[in-house]
């Protein structure tokens, strides 16, 4: 078998709030490794930290202790402690965010938005809106919206938007926060194809889902958190 | 007794790095006074290509000085100052005046605050990035037109009103006026200094759009100054935030909106969200 | 008992040249430092002279620091002999130095002039003394003198050629007139003072030697034989002198030269040579005199 896309090893997160003196617990010891084409859901009540775990992984969190190996094409890499640069670099080439919430930004288009990060990868304009426009037409975003600014659109679109933008390039890594939040049942079943799509190329992915249902034949681990404490791995 | 105790910051410079990142910009050990007062302690700052950084803090934080002097504008009493361009192998702050100014103008693009201090406000705002061409040795009128013409609409100025005096011109034009000075001649490092600070917030945020765009479209090394965590946090990749002369934090700007580590940048997100 | 005169050397009415010797020694150190940095601004003690700041002092202390006896000296005021300040320079120069005075360019040695570089092409052994108003040329665009030293010091003359940018957009055109701001040797833009377009191609790689002198603003500068005076031009909108070469001088019929215009009752003008001794001795040689007259710069108003 291939080497592990990520292998964290007692991973710890808490939040020093210095204003009030206060530390606040939110997991330690978290350990997993995910190969290529493997789907980790992240179970636990709410307010558990599964999406601060996420994040975490992500590095808008600092790690407070452990490793967060990373299989970059470079060699292995700790993003718990690599440098802010090469966790950007990472970022735009191989790790993946999705959450419910788009940045949009004033005066640019919706097939722009979603065409930048193939912009960035390097693709000549054309090609990259022609793909921007394969994947707003996939997520079920109206032809005549294309052109249009998302900083006004519903929640809804907004969300399509952004779901075309994080999946159109396939990454090594996607983190999912509840991507089918506010999702219609098209879209929703768009997402799940183009998940499945990507997991069949390799792509491995760690997600918090409301309805687990959904992906149920996605998924080939699961991790439960509980308060204080990380459960263990099922597999 | 403390339950927690304060992060001490200070950059690993020799932290493992993917290989192919590169810095544009590096400098290290700036101490500055201006009298009595430290104006920067042992600052290091790098940037790397393409990247926005964003350096918050307070005024009186020393974040405009260490622009100045990225802008060659002024020395430190102490520090080394490389940038990645040819022909610029030593400490930049080592450099004679001449060199220094030449240096500035072919390769380090500014905008100020107050477009008093970047632009000649009773000439022509073509006039305006005209210069900054004939310093670079372009003696050909028409090319000083069609080139003047193209960084003004890079900036989103209206080229209808080109030769207008800025002047005559609303402060988000001015700015635009002073950017497509600032990136005529394609620098490899631009320097924002509180570029929308003053201006309507609807004109700030079409002023930040193209910056947005010139970032996206050019790839352009920008690094930005504000007092204002809203301006650096649609901007910057990266965020530096100082206090009285020191680096107190670094990092990814959603690390430091999000999750920030120091007591000053704590209350400092705090007071903004 | 010994007379007073007996004790003292014999007095003199004044210094030869008029100026004391040590304000000429000044003056010589100066004009060579000058003519070593050509088109660089040299400051020097502007002394008094018995005549007015900015009626020609600077140049009238260059001139008589030049003099001696074997001089001959013409003066020309905007190409004009006769004008009073001409004509009373000229007599003063010859009074304080007993040089000879010409009103014929092709005798002179040294010529002092305002506004006007003669047109008949001058000699090695012929030096022309200029009198400028002001002799920075940086100061439309910045007045701090220590600021303008140091743009000069750094051949940073952007601001100059924007202006020249700033009149082509107005205006279609290049407007400057007179002064207009030159590249002396590739490396100091100077001011050739207020000599028309017309004069200053006159000016590069010229035969003789040209001094440039301030006496309100205390400095002098030089174009030394055979160095190079570009004026300050885009490459694609050609430099141009002013549009005299198709017009006729009503007096000697001359044509292609720089000439004064002169309204006419009517409303309407003719034209004059403006450089006037040139005319003289052309009517002269019309009338049938032994003159002779000096190749000129420009033949049929194209500078040749």
């Amino acid at each position: 078998m291939s080497d592990p896309v990520l292998e964290v090893e007692n991973l710890a997160k808490h939040f020093d709030i210095h204003h009030l003196q206060q530390r606040v617990f939110a997991f330690s010891g978290v350990g997993f490794r995910l190969f290529p084409g493997q789907f980790l859901l992240l179970r636990g009540s709410n307010g558990v930290g599964k999406s601060t775990l996420l994040r975490t992984l992500y590095r808008s969190y600092v790690p407070k202790g452990g490793h967060i190996w990373f299989d970059a094409a470079e060699g292995r890499i700790d993003l718990a402690t690599a440098a802010d640069v090469d966790v950007a670099a990472l970022r735009r080439r191989d790790i993946g965010f999705v959450t419910q919430f788009l940045i949009a930004r004033p005066r640019v288009a919706a097939e722009e938005l979603v065409a930048e990060p193939l912009r960035l990868a390097g693709w000549p304009k054309a090609q990259a809106l022609d793909e921007a426009h394969r994947w707003l037409d996939e997520f079920g975003v109206k032809r005549e919206l294309w052109r249009a600014y998302p900083t006004t659109f519903s929640g809804g679109e907004q969300q399509k938007i952004n779901l075309a933008r994080a999946l159109v390039l396939p990454q090594r890594l996607l983190l999912l926060d509840e991507p089918t939040a506010s999702l219609d049942a098209g879209a929703r079943r768009a997402l799940i194809r183009r998940l499945g799509a990507l997991k069949l190329q390799g792509v491995a992915m760690i997600g918090v889902f409301h309805h687990k249902e959904d992906i149920a034949e996605l998924i080939d681990m699961e991790l439960t958190l509980t308060v204080k404490e990380m459960a263990d791995v099922a597999e | 007794m403390s339950l927690i105790e304060a992060p001490s910051f200070k950059r690993d410079l020799d932290a493992p790095k993917l290989n192919r990142t590169q810095p544009i910009l590096t400098m290290h050990g700036i101490s500055h006074r201006f009298g009595d007062v430290r104006a920067l302690q042992d600052v290091d700052v790098t940037v790397y290509a393409g990247e926005v950084l964003g350096i918050v803090g307070e005024s009186g934080s020393g974040k405009s000085t260490l622009l100045r002097m990225m802008n060659l504008e002024e020395k430190p009493d102490q520090g080394d100052y490389r940038l990645a361009i040819p022909g610029a192998t030593a400490n930049l702050f080592a450099l004679d005046r001449f060199a220094r100014r030449m240096l500035r103008a072919r390769h380090i693009g500014i905008v100020y605050q107050n477009p008093h201090l970047g632009l000649l406000m009773r000439n022509s705002s073509s006039g305006n990035v005209a210069e900054r061409l004939l310093i670079s040795g372009e003696r050909r009128f028409s090319a000083l037109r069609s080139r003047g013409r193209q960084a003004l609409d890079a900036s989103e100025f209206p080229t209808e009103r080109m030769d207008a005096p800025p002047i005559e011109l609303s402060g988000g034009m001015q700015q635009r006026v002073q950017l497509a000075k600032a990136i005529a001649l394609e620098p490899a490092l631009l320097l924002l200094d509180e570029p929308t600070t003053g201006l309507d917030v609807s004109v700030q945020a079409l002023v930040l759009d193209t910056l947005k765009r010139l970032q996206r479209e050019r790839a352009i090394t920008m690094v930005l100054v504000s007092h204002d965590l809203g301006v650096i946090r649609t901007m910057a990749d990266r965020v530096m935030v100082m206090r009285k002369g020191r680096v107190v934090e670094e990092g990814l700007a959603d690390q430091i909106f999000q999750d920030p580590q120091h007591p000053y940048t704590q209350s400092l997100v705090h007071a903004k969200l | 008992m010994k007379k007073l005169s007996q004790l003292t050397l014999p007095s003199q009415l004044m210094s030869y040249g008029f100026l004391d010797p040590s304000a000429k020694r000044e003056l010589r150190r100066k004009l060579l430092k000058a003519i070593a940095i050509p088109g660089c601004q040299i400051p020097y003690a502007s002394r008094e002279v018995p005549m007015a700041r900015g009626w020609g002092t600077g140049g009238l202390q260059v001139t008589l620091t030049l003099l001696n006896s074997s001089s001959v000296v013409k003066v020309i005021d905007q190409g004009a002999d006769d004008g009073v300040n001409a004509a009373s320079i000229r007599r003063f120069l010859a009074k304080v130095s007993g040089a000879r005075e010409t009103t014929d360019t092709c005798k002179a040695t040294i010529i002092q002039s305002r506004h006007r570089v003669p047109e008949e092409i001058m000699r090695e052994d012929q030096i022309l003394v200029l009198q400028v108003p002001e002799p920075e040329p940086l100061r439309p665009v910045e007045h701090h003198i220590s600021a303008a030293r140091q743009m000069h010091a750094d051949a940073n003359y952007a601001r100059l050629w924007l202006i020249l940018y700033e009149q082509m957009v107005r205006t279609g055109r290049i407007m400057q007139a007179t002064e207009y701001p030159s590249l002396v040797n590739g490396r100091y833009v100077m001011s050739p003072s207020p000599i028309p377009r017309w004069d200053v191609p006159k000016l590069h790689m010229a035969r003789h030697l040209t001094l440039l002198s301030a006496g309100r603003e205390k400095r002098l500068y030089a174009v030394p034989p055979f160095t190079r005076v570009e004026p300050l031009a885009f490459s694609d909108v050609p430099y141009r002198v002013e549009d005299h070469a198709h017009l006729t001088c009503s007096r000697s019929g001359l044509k292609g030269f720089f000439m004064n215009e002169i309204p006419k009752d009517d409303g309407g003008s003719h034209f004059e040579l403006s450089d006037s001794g040139f005319c003289e001795k052309t009517l002269r040689r019309a009338a049938g005199e032994d003159v002779s007259i000096g190749a000129t710069w420009y033949r049929n108003g194209v500078m040749s």
